[in-house]
């Protein structure tokens, strides 16, 4: 897949079908009640780790939230306000 | 220097859903036992097994985790135990890792942090028939050697592998008791990782894969198109609460006939003893006290058992964290989390299990809210107390077109009472003492997977063993308290009224009566409130005996209803119905608080809270109905 070239965004702002790579992890400007440091641990942990490929499969009700991401083998379920820490390089949009 | 221990221990880790209950029960079979009730794995469960080389070994099932870093209590179960800080538990001899075949690399992050400990490791490489089905290869053997650890591969449904595994553990073992006379052995070098040793563990893991796996697995597309209906916002909440509504038709009509097969059992065992035992304090306490007492509370545990049943089934197949994913946006809206929605379904079969499920929600705010609303659902123990009153004054006649019964359009009504009312509870607690954002939902939705029945009877078996464990230690001893409380001091010869109104729950109702008056409920109800702090459905057994009846089960209930119809104003019996809505009256709730929360504190709170509650909400009937039906 042609990788289109643009400045990362957050993975929060994708729609479903969307496919992505992960290019880093920041959860600054975050609100959550992690400490420091825990919100991006926890991520790599669940494989939204940078490099690995991530696709929307399914979004929530109401507002599209929460989504469930695929990564690599596993399927990963987050809130859209967590997943903003989440920095990808879109892959391709979805059709609509 | 360690000594010989006659049997050795292991313990389980793995991911949440690598097959690590299965793996258990395929190892011990029916020789295991679960401390309490377990809302979720969530409780560490002990086995025993017999190794070729016939070294007797312990087995410990600890909770599902992705990581050391424990984000959960029941996650920091895992952490103490296998870093040796847990009370009264031993360091394990060593550890088998379960890892899902087909999704390995969250797995095999686990296990390179376990790897750590300085403990001798077995990887059970679970889930093979499905790595094959999906066209994986992987090479136990290559997968071995980039780890470090023995690899074993199982299919823990099918028993595959088991005795390989076996075999592996009488291999490990002895070398863990050699190495166990080196100094150095056993030097933990595990330390809570940073983001940047975790990225490391993960490119590590990268390596490992790429030399073990040499055709990756296929998209599970099965799960992919079922999550397409099952996740679908529109269609997925409908089948969610389709199927929610299924399982509260089933907890009462599945549960009707082994309900009346115990009701029949226990009255039989009534009359044998009635007809053995002379009159008197011993007969007694056997049938009033004990038979009465303990019945009323075990008839429940078919509804239980049909409950968990359901709720064994979801969790199996893999449904119960989509429940949580369609419903983390609503419940979001009281500031509940997703998670919550396990605990507050187990809450209407009883709140005690219902409030230890709440132990896989990690934020202890979140956690306290959810606790805090588990008593508003409505147990199962309610149901007595509105069956009786329902039957007393809510008239037999169809409504709406004939389409619903007016009892059962009540019965209704109640339950949407607790629900409401527990929405907005969570509502007020989330805006004031536990104000916060929710902790993040990130949950792993794991491939769908058919229950197999085997593992599923093992699971309802540990339920039905603690809940009739409880029956006949906590309630057996609460009952005898009960029973005394209610039959001394005796009744004078020239008594004219109950002999209860003489006792020292007699006293304690007419001192109670006044506070009461104002929510319309005369002192025999009064009364019946007292022992029902030990079971709520005791009151009803309590206004039976008040009543001067002896019948008991159904008969009493009958012919109870009838006197209640005649002797209480409508008024009283509909106040009375929304006391128990809310009435905070269960010990064993209490007491599983004080236990979940470490904290004299929050059962405090519960109590009077929901004490207010009641009252306020008794209150406002009494004086509408009073006010719309006359007194
Ligand atoms: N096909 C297959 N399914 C398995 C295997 N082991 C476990 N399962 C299923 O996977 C699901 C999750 O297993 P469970 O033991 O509850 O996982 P736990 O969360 O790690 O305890 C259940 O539906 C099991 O029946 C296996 O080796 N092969």
């Amino acid at each position: 897949m042609p990788k289109l070239q643009q400045k990362p965004v957050p993975l929060g702002s994708l729609h479903k079908g969307a496919k992505a790579e992960i290019v880093g992890l920041d959860e600054t400007g975050i609100k959550t009640t992690l400490r420091k440091g825990e919100l991006e641990r926890r991520l790599i942990e669940m494989g939204l780790v940078e490099g690995t490929e991530v696709e929307i499969l399914h979004e929530g009700f109401p507002k599209r939230d929460p989504i469930a991401v695929r990564a690599g083998t596993s399927t990963v379920a987050l809130r859209r306000a967590e997943a903003d820490a989440i920095l990808v390089h879109k892959l391709s949009e979805p059709q609509r | 220097m360690k000594k010989k221990r006659l049997s050795p221990k292991v313990a389980l880790v793995g991911n949440p859903n690598c097959g690590k209950t299965a793996l258990f029960n395929a190892l011990t079979g029916s020789r295991q036992k679960v401390a309490n009730y377990a809302g979720v794995t969530v409780e560490r469960k002990e086995g025993l097994f017999i190794s070729p080389a016939g070294t007797k070994v312990k087995l410990v099932d600890l909770p599902g985790t992705y990581s050391l870093r424990a984000r959960s209590p029941d996650e920091e179960v895992t952490r103490d135990v296998v870093l040796g800080k847990m009370e009264d538990e031993a360091v394990p001899d060593a550890i088998i890792c379960v890892a899902d075949a087909t999704n390995l690399r969250l797995n095999l992050r686990l296990v390179l942090e376990m790897k750590k400990l300085g403990l001798p490791i077995i990887l059970a490489l679970n889930m093979m028939d499905e790595a094959e089905k999906l066209g994986m290869a992987v090479d136990a053997s290559e997968l071995s050697a980039a780890l470090g650890v023995p690899v074993v591969p199982t299919i823990a449904i099918r028993k595959e592998g088991i005795q390989g595994l076996v075999n592996q553990i009488d291999r490990t073992l002895p070398i863990a008791e050699v190495e166990g006379l080196i100094p150095h052995h056993g030097a933990c070098e595990w330390t809570e990782p940073s983001s940047h040793d975790l990225r490391d563990y993960h490119r590590e893991v990268e390596a490992i894969l790429a030399q073990a796996i040499s055709k990756p697995a296929r998209p599970h597309t099965a799960t992919h198109r079922l999550d397409k209906l099952l996740l679908h916002p529109a269609a997925g909440l409908f089948i969610l609460f389709a199927l929610l509504f299924f399982v509260f038709q089933a907890v009462f009509s599945w549960a009707a006939w082994p309900m009346d097969l115990i009701d029949g059992g226990i009255g039989l065992l009534t009359e044998a003893i009635n007809s053995l035992l002379p009159d008197g304090a011993l007969k007694s306490l056997i049938v009033d006290g004990v038979i009465a007492g303990v019945g009323s509370v075990v008839i429940f545990l078919p509804q239980i058992l049909v409950l968990f049943l359901f709720i064994q089934l979801l969790e199996d197949s893999g449904y119960m964290a989509r429940a949580a994913f369609l419903l983390d946006k609503m419940m979001g809206g009281v500031g509940l989390h997703g998670r919550a929605f396990i605990p507050l379904l187990s809450s209407f079969a009883c709140a005690v299990p219902g409030i230890m499920a709440a132990r896989t929600i990690e934020n202890r705010a979140d956690r306290i809210a959810t606790i805090m609303i588990a008593p508003l659902m409505t147990c199962s123990a309610r149901l007595p107390v509105y069956t009786l009153i329902i039957a007393a004054f809510v008239p037999n006649q169809n409504v709406m077109g004939g389409w619903i019964g007016l009892p059962g359009l009540v019965m209704f009504g109640l339950y949407a009472a607790g629900i409401l009312s527990a929405l907005l509870v969570a509502l007020l607690l989330k805006q004031t003492i536990l104000k916060g954002a929710r902790e993040p939902l990130l949950m792993e939705l794991p491939a769908y997977r058919l229950p197999r029945p085997r593992n599923v009877a093992l699971g309802l078996y540990d339920r039905a063993k603690a809940f009739l464990t409880r029956a006949g230690t906590t309630i057996f001893a609460l009952m005898i308290i009960v029973w005394f409380l209610g039959t001394f001091p005796a009744a004078p010869l020239d008594a004219t009224e109950p002999a209860i109104n003489y006792s020292i729950a007699g006293m304690i109702g007419h001192a109670l009566e006044p506070i009461l008056a104002p929510i319309g409920f005369n002192w025999q109800i009064a009364m019946a409130l007292v022992p029902g702090m030990a079971a709520r459905e005791v009151a009803v057994g309590v206004l039976g005996t008040i009543y001067a009846l002896s019948d008991s089960g159904d008969a009493l209930q009958s012919s109870l209803a009838s006197v209640l119809a005649q002797s209480w104003s409508l008024p009283t019996a509909l106040s009375l119905l929304a006391w128990f809505v809310f009435a905070p009256q269960c010990m064993a709730t209490l007491g599983v608080v004080k236990r979940e929360l470490n904290s004299w504190l929050w059962p405090f709170i519960m109590f009077f809270f929901l004490t207010t509650l009641a009252y306020v909400a008794s209150f406002a009937t009494f004086r509408a109905a009073t006010a719309f039906f006359g007194g």
